[in-house]
């Protein structure tokens, strides 16, 4: 498995996300003005302020020429995973149902949440249980997903009881698309790939890409 | 282009701002809703459009409207223009 990690600027979690697929790949940092994915198997947009975030989170980076690869790989059904800013630019791009809005709370909120995979059947999850929870951290401003009638079955991650962040609706932490092949969410699996830093459950969604898919 | 959060959607600065106008006791004030304001000089009106659909505004979340004219672009003044403000820096 091969990951590419997208490089925009003002991207700021792109190492960390680096890091965390090598952990379970190979993996590379592809650069926002490239319009090559260099071969990659999965695609991560990592977290940060893409292009500052003007105008709307994720809307500038939307455009960029790499973005337009990653949309038509996407829509050939290549993995593509979001975190945080990278869900706000797939939603931006139409890969992802939805918005993000400012949080209920106004204030960037920065501290570790607990997770619900509430769908275990798609390629980002296939290692986790049902229902299992996974300890991450969330850290953002524009959090609040918005999604009039997203399926139930899109909704892959959900925040435990409580512990919902930002005002997201339905708790909603991580959404995909109809296809199944597209993932965003709001916590940052990146950050909690090692014991040391409190959670390794992060790298259960790494872990879960990189296995072969159920034939 | 003047947009704004589309009715319904909790606006948490709007609500803000309405919580920090009595605070200066201006009274009676409600659905307060912050939105922005775009300016632009354009060859092709009928562009615009398509210009808040696919990037200045987010349709799903936003509402736009479009003015058009130097009239329009200008519509609010202060009562008094006022000589450029320099920093005392």
């Amino acid at each position: 498995m091969k990951f590419g990690v997208v490089r925009f600027p003002g991207s700021c979690d792109e190492v960390d996300a680096l890091l965390a697929c090598r952990r379970f790949g190979e993996a590379e940092l592809l650069w926002h003005k490239d319009r090559d994915l260099h071969g990659v198997d999965a695609v991560v947009v990592p977290g940060g302020f893409s292009y500052g975030d003007y105008l709307r989170a994720g809307a500038i980076a939307r455009f960029s020429p790499l973005m337009e690869t990653v949309i038509e790989f996407a829509r050939e059904g290549g993995p593509v995973l979001g975190i945080c800013n990278g869900f706000q630019v797939l939603c931006e791009a139409g890969l992802l149902p939805g918005a993000l809005l400012t949080n209920r709370s106004l204030r960037f909120v920065c501290r570790q949440v607990d997770i619900v995979v509430e769908n275990p059947d798609t390629p980002f999850t296939r290692a986790c249980a049902q229902d299992e929870v996974l300890s991450v951290p969330v850290k953002h401003t524009t959090g609040r997903y918005y999604a009039p009638g997203v399926p139930e079955e899109q909704v892959v991650l959900r925040y435990a009881p409580g512990h919902n962040p930002n005002g997201a609706q339905d708790d909603i932490a991580g959404v995909c698309n109809a296809a199944g092949n597209v993932l965003g969410l709001m916590p940052h699996p990146e950050h909690a790939v090692d014991p040391l830093t409190g959670s390794a459950d992060g790298g259960r969604l790494f872990e879960s890409l990189a296995m072969a898919p159920v034939a | 282009m003047l947009i704004r959060p589309k009715e319904g959607i909790l606006d948490p600065v709007g609500q803000t701002v309405e919580g920090a106008l009595p605070a200066l006791g201006f009274e009676g004030v409600s659905n307060v809703h912050v939105g922005r304001l775009v300016e632009l000089d354009v060859d092709d009106a009928s562009e615009v459009p398509a210009m808040c659909e696919r990037l200045l505004a987010n349709p799903l979340i936003e509402d736009y409207e479009i003015f058009d004219g130097l009239e329009a672009r200008r519509p609010l003044q202060n009562a008094e223009p006022e000589a450029p403000r320099r920093s005392t820096v």
